[in-house]
């Protein structure tokens, strides 16, 4: 029998959007004051969707010490209290959740061979979150 | 079609133990779960259901006979309760959070009527929950 698990992590980052292809006035109507130069931080809750069969002998989809071990290390340690601008990934791409959470799906799906990433959902704040469940890469 | 939520909460305890794995598996895999005691959870139920709005009444299910089929099948048999040892499913299964929406499941699937069963989610912590479609 197939179930799908979630698991919810918080993570606090700065992160400042502004594109480099963009003029200053086209940056400044495009993310508003989401483009102060000097960057702003938010505390985003990760829920992480796993699936898979639940295993006769244990009872679960997978165990969840592996899902946390692997989400601390690839993915929170990563960014927790973090400039993302600063990190490499996100040289090139800006650090809009969209794409913030595209590069989560994306580490978890090659870090975590334990069951089926299903989904990676991420809230900015209480008002809005982003979902990826993987597909076309939107940023390619 | 659409798709109507209900929602419950019941508190209960369980413990995680595979009778055919040595006491040091056990506590390997289900480490501090693995207390013969048994820990409490409060745990969050959500029943969603499918159909179509029916034209004179405007529902796709009456809510207050989900509600008490809710009460009957699955939180009078689990509210309350040490999962272990006084539901019949988890004399013989674990009763992880997975095995738990199963369960609920299959008590509320034969018994729905009106509308279908699309998925059981179960949250065993705020940050924990589990999501049961059926069999795919």
């Amino acid at each position: 029998m197939k179930a799908h698990l979630t698991r919810r992590y918080l993570f606090s980052a700065s992160h400042r959007l502004h594109s480099p292809e963009m003029s200053a006035e086209e940056n400044r109507a495009t993310y508003g004051k989401c483009n102060n130069p000097h960057g702003h931080g938010h505390n985003y809750t990760l829920e992480v969707t796993v699936s898979g069969p639940v295993d006769q002998s244990t009872g679960m989809v997978c165990n969840l010490v592996d899902l946390d071990t692997c989400v601390e290390r690839e993915v929170l340690s990563r960014y927790n209290l973090e400039n993302l601008n600063t990190l490499k990934e996100f040289a090139q791409t800006v650090p809009t959740t969209e794409n913030l959470c595209v590069e989560i799906f994306e580490i978890l799906q090659r870090a975590f061979p334990h069951a089926h990433l299903e989904r990676v959902r991420l809230e900015e704040t209480m008002m809005n979150s982003f979902e990826y469940a993987g597909g076309n890469n939107p940023r390619r | 079609m659409v798709y109507l939520t209900r929602k419950a909460e019941f508190s209960a305890s369980h413990y995680y133990h595979n009778p055919d794995f040595t006491p040091e598996e056990n506590r390997r895999i289900f480490g501090k779960c693995n207390n013969p005691n048994g820990h409490g959870h409060n745990y969050t139920l959500e029943v969603t259901v499918k159909g179509e709005v029916d034209p004179r009444s405007g529902f796709v299910v009456d809510l207050k006979r989900l509600k008490e089929v809710m009460h009957r099948e699955v939180l009078d048999a689990m509210d309350h309760r040490f999962l272990n040892k006084e539901v019949p499913e988890f004399l013989t299964k674990i009763p992880t959070t997975e095995n738990l929406a199963i369960a609920v499941w299959l008590r509320l699937e034969p018994k729905l009527r009106q509308a279908r069963l699309h998925r059981v989610r179960v949250y065993e912590t705020p940050d924990l929950f589990v999501d049961f479609y059926g069999e795919e």
